[in-house]
């Protein structure tokens, strides 16, 4: 029986909660602690720094020879920007790093950093997206005329043919405020100087080390072989970590300027400030739909607010570039028309979070439908039925190529199992008694596991999407396993085990997982873009098949067998249809210690691997259902139903767990969380008394069916998994809050669709009718 | 999130605790349940120069009922109102208000003395002392002296409480039979500040309202008696109209405050909603 | 900077002798001067629950709790929930049912349940789960969490 398939528990665990995990904090005691100084306005000259006597203030001044965050884009319409480490002349964020001080413990260096007068003066900032756009804004960066960072501009030869012979058109204008991925463990590094070879060592909360380890060593003008990047344990990163952060850079410095262990642990405060925010986009799209319901043409302009600067290596394109080549999801759009801006602002930068624009653009396609529908006369389903992809592999409009999916077929598997006639009954029994549910559908394709070729796409400088895999057996038969791949916290070391210890016939259980260390696992790009499983996953098998090669070479030769012959299966090589078995971990010995008895074999029992595919979609089916409290405006998800294909499960619990979470978030963004500055580029989101992520009181039991169409877009079968919940959910809730609130004929087209904004809705359409 | 540095004292009986209160006048600072304080300290939000912890005060540790009033001693936690501590209208109401009261871990340490010193304009148990006529019992080195709840709260964490006052108890009258309460809070998500809250206690007789508590919270400075409105009511029927009157009319009782959560017109219709759902449970 | 206090921690039945800042927080003093860095801090102003600890008999924020004033009180974390190799029937059922992913939440919420349930243990699985909106997790989506808490329980109640 074949390991791959199996809800098998996870390896991770045990020491996770037994709390002997090791998480960056947890290796700070003993570091002396940095504090950073950071600009308490948005926008403004530093005109001068004051240190309190006798402390070390360490400024712009003193990183003199470290470069600058300069992500940068291949493109014409790309505007690259700067970073500096600590801000220079002037500021650009509220909570940007200014300076910094050391002192024996996290309080101590609080208490310097408070003594540290900032003399800036403040200047007006420019915080709204569509401000930032009007003539004559403020400038964010003087190289950013119009402050537009990058866009990306197409038009299909017959876009305006199909507008003209449409029977309805349909505009909407979406808009999503700004999010924070808001890992529960925050950024932080312990970086730690080596005095014997002059190494540097930094610990580090992040998704991507290799990369990280690059674009340190180019700060700081080193070679990589100076530095080592360990990743341990991390607490959710949902994309937050996956950026060069100035602080690192600071931190790493500071370790080889000092010559000695230094930590920082960012605060709550500090991550809300600083870190990295999402999600705030408008996009206003206009549909061009036959009497039918066929969509013939799709025009969008697209913004993103992308804030100060640009986040490396994946730039500021990362939201706007998406938006664009990825609006028209799992429709056919036949004809494609598309204007997608970054915009920069006097806020926090923006990095991806897990979804990055397909949240917002999956809400615009499938308000989109739904108010099509409406006007046209048609049931929702029927009118998706007419529009979602039912022939592959299909071409969109980007050119973007769709493998194999179940688009329609999850579509209805959903609506069956939500019984929707039954839940019309019930609608009109409790809209009866003033009670008003709705319930919302939302149909999406997630492009999952892409290589090279999207990103070089892009136009991006440092183009990531392969991963490599050392696979190696030892004498005992145990495997270890190395990836360039960086998990943190989604269980990929079990699933990866998984699909070795079938390859091999040992068990998961001695197969060790190399993750996150830079010294121990070969260049790869880490965790990000729901790539892990298919990408690594796939690396990880062509590797352990070369070792599983030179394993059945043995094992044939010391049983007087063909290789072909040989299975390895439950810990020994067998030759079928006998009973002559060999122990693996004795072929393994025999392999190590008596090589030259198999010196005409080739390969050894250290095999890596590359692998770089073009990508795949899954697709997935979302259903909620929801009570809307008219008078409060408050909203309650009672139901939640995904019918999700993501091709094979390696672990079918690990894949629920990767909806169950992306879910949350999703309706999260949906109803909940929303950073907030304030004209003058204040944040007033700084706690989470104010940020709102949803406890288990707001998040309703999340069913889940699964679909598997199998394409050979990937090796292993497998699809991405990890960013659909987050996907999709947005666009069933508020569809469900739009149904719920039908008799009003209210539409919904901002999230998070707060009570506040469901109330003043409310109030708009009854004042417009009386 | 450091806080900044402070002295600790831990006096274990009044006597010394008031001593430290006299001594240290504004720079001391009660420390009891901490889940306000502790918070504020670790923003640097708030930076006293020295704490003196009552928690080891166990003469303070007491709930009992005497002289027609609930006494609740300063050191007991909102986890003590869990289930009713006095039987009758009284300890259901209280037990039905505590669920809304931060989190269950924040309940077991927070106290209802430190919530009214505090006087946070969200809190819940501001809102109870308002509505059910507490009386607080403060006590500094020279005397005692017994503060009406209407006199007691000032303003957004402000009270009559002098920085050498320590609060000994509260007294809650107790509601005859005849009573019964009603409570309605909407807050974002699950244990979150309430952005309105109403409580009512009712007495009905043959279905008219004869006699009427009501207050909101969470929408002004501090919680708000509206005694207007209580008035109107006695001699009405308990029916839903009532109650949406009253609800109507006391979103107009005032200008509630604005926050990144909710403006000052969308408080109004959360006052409507809350005060016509307290005033219904009051009555069911 | 204020004296440091010598103080007496009794943390899982043992004894530690710490000297700290009276402003050093619970949850620090534990993981810097006990080594048990298995409570985590999420957020330091009492919502995220990650520091959820044991102090006589009652879950409590450790971030909201100052290290001095668990002088003679017995604190248990995450470290002394499991007796030996046997996990606690939380951390089985947690790990049966896929009740965590990163970890970082994880011995808050296990801390959180197994206090609730050493201070009532009747409660019901109702309560339990409204005790249960006291903590954050943002991987789980708490499905799988509301799982394991309801099994454990079960084991719990039946003394297993």
């Amino acid at each position: 029986m074949s390991w791959t398939g199996r809800a098998l528990p996870r390896l991770e665990d045990p020491t996770l909660l037994r709390g002997r995990g090791r998480y960056v904090a947890d290796l700070a005691p003993g570091a002396a602690h940095v504090r950073f100084v950071r600009s308490p306005v948005a926008r403004g000259r530093i005109l001068g720094i004051e240190a309190p006597e006798g402390v070390r203030v360490y400024t712009a001044a003193d990183l003199a020879d470290v470069g600058q965050i300069r992500p940068v884009l291949e493109r014409p319409d790309y505007v690259a920007v700067s970073q500096p480490v600590l801000a220079v002349d002037r500021v650009c964020f509220a909570g940007q790093a200014v300076a910094f001080v050391v002192a024996d413990d996290a309080a101590a260096a609080e208490d310097l950093a408070e003594r540290v007068f900032l003399d800036i003066e403040p200047e007006d900032p420019v915080v709204d997206l569509d401000a930032a756009l009007r003539p004559g804004a403020i400038q964010t960066h003087p190289e950013a005329p119009g402050n537009v960072l990058v866009e990306g501009r197409m038009r299909t030869p017959g876009l305006d043919a199909a507008f003209a012979e449409a029977a309805a058109v349909i505009a909407l204008d979406l808009r999503s405020r700004r999010q924070s991925a808001m890992p529960m463990e925050t950024r932080g590094g312990v970086a730690r100087y080596d005095t014997r070879d002059g190494r540097t060592t930094l610990h580090a909360s992040v998704q991507m080390p290799h990369m990280l380890r690059t674009g340190l060593a180019d700060l700081l003008g080193c070679p990589e072989a100076e530095l080592r990047v360990i990743a341990p344990d991390v607490g959710g990163g949902f994309g937050q970590k996956m950026s060069l952060f100035p602080e690192y850079a600071a931190l790493v410095w500071l370790a080889r300027h000092v010559k000695r262990d230094v930590a920082w642990i960012e605060d709550r405060r500090e991550n809300f400030l600083a870190s990295a925010h999402s999600r705030d986009q408008a996009f206003t799209v206009r549909g061009a739909f036959d009497a039918t319901g066929h969509l013939l043409g799709l025009e969008a302009n697209l913004r993103s607010n992308v804030g100060a600067f640009s986040c490396y290596p994946v730039t500021c394109g990362v939201e706007p570039l998406m938006a664009f080549a990825e609006l028209p999801g799992p429709y056919k759009v036949p004809e494609y028309g598309a204007r997608s801006r970054g915009v920069t602002t006097n806020t926090c930068t923006m990095a991806p979070y897990r979804g990055v624009a397909r949240p917002m653009l999956t809400l615009t396609m499938e308000r989109l439908m739904e108010s099509a529908a409406r006007r046209l006369g048609l049931d929702p389903v029927e009118i998706r039925r007419r529009n979602l992809i039912d022939r592959f592999p299909h071409r969109s409009p980007t050119g973007l190529v769709h493998d194999e999916g179940s688009y329609i077929a999850a579509m209805e598997a959903a609506v069956a199992a939500v019984d929707v006639p039954a839940f019309r009954l019930r609608q009109a029994e409790a809209r009866a008694k003033g009670r008003h549910l709705g319930l919302g559908l939302s149909v999406f394709s997630e492009r999952t596991g892409y290589g090279t070729p999207a990103y070089a796409a892009r136009g991006m400088a440092i183009v990531p999407g392969y991963e490599q895999v050392e696979c190696s057996l030892d004498p005992s038969g145990h495997v270890e396993l190395r990836i360039g791949a960086s998990p943190h916290g989604q269980g990929l070391g079990t699933a990866l085990a998984q699909l070795v210890a079938d390859e091999l016939g040992v068990e998961p259980g001695q197969v060790q997982v190399v993750s996150g260390d830079t010294d121990r696992t070969p260049y790869g790009w880490g965790t990000f873009a729901s790539r892990s499983m298919v990408i690594a996953g796939g690396a990880s098998r062509l590797a352990s098949a070369k070792v599983a090669a030179k394993l059945r070479g043995v094992a044939a030769r010391m049983m007087g067998a063909t290789e072909a012959e040989i299975a390895l299966e439950d810990g020994f090589a067998r030759v079928r249809g006998t009973n002559r078995a060999t122990p693996i971990r004795e072929v393994a010995r025999a392999a190590h210690h008596r090589s030259h008895l198999f010196a005409d074999l080739e390969g050894g029992l250290r095999q890596s691997a590359f692998y770089d595919p073009f990508g795949t979609f899954s697709n997935a089916c979302h259903v909620a259902q929801v009570e809307v409290d008219v008078e409060t405006g408050g909203v309650r998800v009672e139901r939640f139903l995904v019918v999700e294909d993501a091709g094979r499960l390696i672990n079918p619990m690990i894949v629920d767990g990767q909806i169950h979470g992306g879910v949350a978030q999703g309706i999260a963004n949906a109803l909940y969380e929303e950073v907030v500055y304030d004209p003058d580029g204040n944040l007033l989101t700084a706690s989470l008394a104010d940020y709102l992520p949803p406890t288990i009181h707001e998040i309703p039991p999340i069913e889940i069916l699964h679909m598997e169409t199998i394409s050979d877009a990937t090796l292993t079968g497998a699809k991405g998994v990890g960013e659909g919940g987050t996907i999709g959910a947005p666009a069933a809730v508020v569809n469900a809050i739009v149904d719920a609130l039908s008799p009003f004929g209210i539409e919904i087209n901002e999230i998070p669709a707060t009570p506040e904004r469901i109330r003043a809705a409310i109030r708009s359409a009854r004042d417009s009718r009386t | 999130m450091k806080p900044a540095a402070f002295d600790y004292h831990r006096p274990t009986d009044v006597a010394a605790a008031l001593a430290l209160l006299d001594l240290h006048g504004a720079d001391g600072k009660v420390l009891a349940g901490g889940q306000s304080l502790v918070a504020a300290m670790n923003f640097r939000l708030a930076r006293p120069g020295v704490l003196i912890d009552v928690n080891r005060l166990a003469e303070l540790d007491y709930l009992r009922v005497e002289g027609g009033h609930l006494r609740i001693g300063a050191l007991t936690r909102h986890a003590a109102f869990h289930r009713p501590v006095v039987e009758g209208p009284l300890g259901r109401l209280l037990s039905r208000v505590v669920d809304h009261v931060a989190h269950y871990p924040i309940r077991q340490r927070g106290t209802f003395a430190g919530s009214l010193a505090h006087a946070d304009p969200a809190s819940e148990w501001c809102l109870a002392a308002t509505v059910l006529d507490a009386e607080i019992v403060v006590r500094n080195l020279r005397g005692e002296r017994l503060i009406p709840a209407a006199a007691f709260f000032k303003g957004t964490f402000t009270t009559a409480l002098e920085p050498d006052e320590l609060i000994i108890e509260i007294r809650l009258p107790l509601l005859d039979a005849g009573w019964q309460g009603g409570f309605s809070e909407f807050s974002r998500r699950a244990g979150d500040f309430a952005l309105a809250m109403a409580l009512a206690a009712l007495k009905v007789e043959g279905g008219i309202i004869r006699a009427a508590k009501l207050g909101i919270g969470g929408v002004a400075d501090r919680a708000i008696r509206l005694s207007g409105i209580e008035a109107a009511l006695v001699g009405r029927e308990a029916t839903e109209s009532s109650f949406r009157a009253a609800g109507a009319e006391a979103s107009h009782a005032l200008e509630p405050g604005a926050d990144i959560h909710a403006s000052s017109g969308y408080r109004r219709d959360l006052i409507a909603a809350m005060v016509t759902r307290a005033l219904a449970e009051a009555a069911a | 900077m204020t004296d440091r206090l010598a103080t007496t921690l009794d943390v899982n039945g043992r004894s530690y002798s710490v000297t700290v800042e009276p402003r050093k927080s619970l949850a620090d003093a534990l993981r810097e001067d006990c080594g048990l860095t298995g409570t985590h801090l999420g957020c330091e102003h009492g919502v995220c629950g990650a520091c959820t600890v044991i102090v006589d008999g009652k879950p409590v924020r450790s971030c909201l709790m100052f290290a001095v004033q668990a002088e003679g009180l017995a604190v248990r974390t995450v470290e002394g929930l499991a007796e030996g190799d046997e996990l606690h029937p939380l951390q089985r059922h947690f790990w049966e049912q896929h009740g965590l992913q990163c970890g970082f939440c994880t011995p808050g919420f296990l801390m959180l349940v197994a206090g609730a349930f050493e201070a009532d243990p009747t409660i019901d699985d109702a309560a339990m789960m409204e005790v249960l909106s006291s903590n954050l997790c943002r991987c789980t989506g708490y499905q799988n969490i509301a799982k394991a808490v309801s099994l454990a329980l079960k084991d719990m109640r039946a003394g297993r």
